[in-house]
């Protein structure tokens, strides 16, 4: 009762997705914070490898259903199974990942528990609450804070009254990272075939093409990110070259992903993937609030730009005023120069 | 019995355009200074029930949409492109909705349209991102959902064919009607307004607008019936008060801020050798690279 529960995503190639990793991170902090336990489920087929991978992040009990008709991912029986596990257990905060399964099966979730569901949370922290309306004070609400109207504003949302408290949270935004000392996981097994109904499985799936998962910039810690401003796919060859003899990654402006320069699993922002590398370099980027977003919380910025007034440069530590095609081949000259 | 196809349909401020006098000084959004759009999605999603009717003579398109009495620019807006026929669901008492209140109302003037055979959203409205009324009126109507729907590949049956655009791929599912869909916007965009619907509905009006007129067109009215929006309140639906609006919306708003990144010291370098010469001698120094 009122501990913190997690929805893991199983992907494609049958591991627990990274954003329910940094879930699970993240359900840690608050459940220590709250002084509860720390709850999963998992659903899907072949899933002996999932409690191995969960049980790092300090997981008290995961809940495992492993069942043919659970992968493919169709909504009905994982809102099912999850919506049942929910008042069974009754969490007082339910996370989902943002991704197009977590926000396909939330609000599914929410609306069958009549509870408030927050999308794509950026942060979420614990704080009080007073409503001066009925003179009542929450203690220990979920804050769940997220950007609204095309990022240009930031709102911290509750759910006083309701639990769980629901919120998506996309990929990347939180940490991940896994106990110093994990406590026992428990595992429970749920049966499917009394959580589901054959009315379930309405959905019949033909076909399907899913490409695995080529690039994961999340990962990098250098990362060379190309905008509007590189002019073309062919210039994007330099940002490669850097990237290369750096060691790192190529990223792009959604600016650069929209012109074609550049593929989508590399955007970098609110509507990309969040990155928090050592080094970020943003080439021929202006830095729209909607990039910066994502990328803020690198270490160092470097930016190149022929404009001194991008407002990239206000966040940037170096900024380097000039033409990305004569900066670029300089930067990798020079660092082959001091390279040891 | 004809092949029926409600389409939801939102009107958003225009998000993507925001301009710095749309930001208040206290770092709220100006709304009136944001122009009123169609929510883009939902342009998809009436071109995918449009071509349903390219396709089924017995198909009939029609419109809903929750909002203030301007919100019937967007129902004006489908009937031009080709859709049979609007409602605007308006009401002081559902000011506030959240997704799970806005979800309710719609899925009690959708049971009032009963029977229909697709029910279409747009994946999500621009205004908050959120793409969750569509599967959450599927929760309050016991349908089915197929999310990000591309294209509808075969209408003529008791079930369609829907493929669906996910992160990294696409999947075909067939399922039986009724179904609930959201649209992904790499669906085939809309059509554009056609001459002649313009000119026959460009008065079409709901009551609460025929009443601000000036002039009086009650003669058209009962000449042309189908020129009228149909307008429901709270009232025409089956729905108990305490779920609507403010009061049926758990989500909150604690606070709204404006986007302040933190400003660095940043330095400011020149292109010139020397100058990336020394940046990169550092960095390399500081091991942040190398
Ligand atoms: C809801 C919403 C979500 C969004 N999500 C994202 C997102 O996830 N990620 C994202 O990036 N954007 C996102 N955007 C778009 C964002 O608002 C900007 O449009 C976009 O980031 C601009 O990309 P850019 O900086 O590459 O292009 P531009 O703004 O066109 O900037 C190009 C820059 O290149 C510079 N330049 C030009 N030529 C050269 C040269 N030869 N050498 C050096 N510099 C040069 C210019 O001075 C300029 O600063 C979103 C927008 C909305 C409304
Ligand atoms: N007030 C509304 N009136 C009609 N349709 C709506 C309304 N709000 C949301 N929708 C539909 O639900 C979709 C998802 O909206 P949202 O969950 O707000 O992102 C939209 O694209 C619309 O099709």
């Amino acid at each position: 009762m009122e501990n913190i529960f997690v929805y893991c995503e199983i992907t494609e190639e049958g591991h627990v997705a990274d954003v329910s990793l940094q879930l699970l991170t993240k359900g840690r902090e608050l459940s220590r914070q709250l002084g509860v336990e720390l709850e999963a489920a998992a659903l899907g087929k072949d899933m002996d490898q999932v409690a191995h991978q969960v049980r790092p992040y300090g997981v008290h009990k995961l809940h495992l259903a492993d069942d043919d008709c659970l992968f493919p991912y169709t909504t009905l029986p994982h809102a099912a199974i999850i919506a049942g596990l929910c008042q069974q257990i009754k969490p007082q905060i339910a996370l989902f990942g943002a991704t197009p399964v977590g926000r396909d099966l939330a609000p599914r979730v929410a609306s069958q528990l009549q509870c408030g569901l927050t999308a794509d949370c950026t942060s979420l922290v614990i704080g009080d609450h007073h409503d001066k309306k009925s003179d009542t004070t929450y203690k220990n609400l979920l804050y769940q804070v997220r950007p609204a109207f095309g990022g240009n504003i930031i709102a911290t949302i509750i759910n006083p009254e309701t639990r769980p408290q629901m919120a998506t949270v996309r990929e990347g935004v939180m940490k991940q990272e896994v106990a110093d000392k994990p406590a026992d996981m428990e595992i429970n097994t749920l049966e499917v075939s009394d959580l589901t109904k054959a009315e379930h499985f309405l959905i019949d799936i033909l076909d399907r093409h899913i490409e695995p998962k080529k690039v994961n910039i999340t990962g990098s810690q250098i990362i060379i990110s190309g905008g509007y401003g590189m002019g073309s796919k062919e210039n994007f060859q330099l940002l490669y070259q850097l990237a290369e003899a750096l060691g790192g990654e190529v990223a792009g402006s959604r600016a650069a992903v929209d012109a074609g320069f550049v593929e989508h699993d590399r955007q970098v922002g609110q509507t990309g993937v969040t990155v928090r590398p050592k080094l970020y370099i943003a080439c021929g980027i202006s830095g729209a609030v909607q990039h910066r977003a994502g990328m803020e919380q690198s270490a160092k910025i470097i930016s190149i730009n022929t404009d001194p007034g991008a407002p990239i440069n206000n966040i940037a530590d170096y900024a380097i005023t000039g033409k990305v095609e004569e900066v670029i081949p300089k930067l990798i000259k020079y660092y082959k120069k001091h390279a040891k | 019995m004809s092949f029926r196809i409600l389409v939801l349909v939102k009107q958003v401020p225009d998000t993507r355009n925001v301009g710095e006098n749309a930001m208040k000084a206290d770092g709220t959004v100006n709304r009136a200074a944001l122009p009123a759009i169609f929510n883009p999605e939902d342009m998809n999603a009436l071109e995918m029930a449009l071509k349903v009717k390219d396709e089924r003579d017995d198909a009939q398109v029609i419109v809903l949409t929750m909002g203030p009495s301007r919100a019937a620019d967007v129902i004006r807006e489908s009937l031009y492109r080709g859709a049979d026929k609007g409602y605007l669901i308006t009401d002081r008492k559902f000011a506030g909705s959240d997704t799970l209140a806005t979800s309710y109302t719609l899925a009690a003037a959708a049971r009032k349209l009963m029977p229909f055979n697709l029910l279409i959203a747009g994946r999500q409205a621009i205004d908050g991102d959120t793409a969750q009324v569509g599967p959450q009126v599927a929760e309050k109507l016991n349908l089915p959902q197929v999310t990000y729907a591309e294209e509808l590949q075969d209408v003529s049956g008791a079930s369609v064919i829907v493929k669906r655009r996910l992160d990294r791929g696409v999947e075909t599912v067939k399922v039986d009607t009724p179904v609930v869909l959201t649209v992904h916007s790499s669906a085939e965009p809309c059509r554009p307004r056609n001459a002649k619907r313009l000119l026959s509905f460009k008065h079409a009006r709901t009551v609460t607008e025929l009443q601000n007129e000036v002039k009086d067109y009650t003669s058209l009215y009962n000449d042309r019936p189908y020129l009228e929006i149909e307008e429901w309140t709270a009232d025409n639906l089956k729905v108990d008060d305490e779920w609507l609006g403010l009061s049926g919306s758990p989500t909150k708003v604690k606070k709204i801020e404006n986007v302040v990144f933190k400003q660095k010291d940043s330095v400011q370098i020149t292109g010139a050798d020397e100058d990336l010469d020394k940046l990169m001698k550092d960095l390399v120094d500081s091991h942040v690279i190398g």
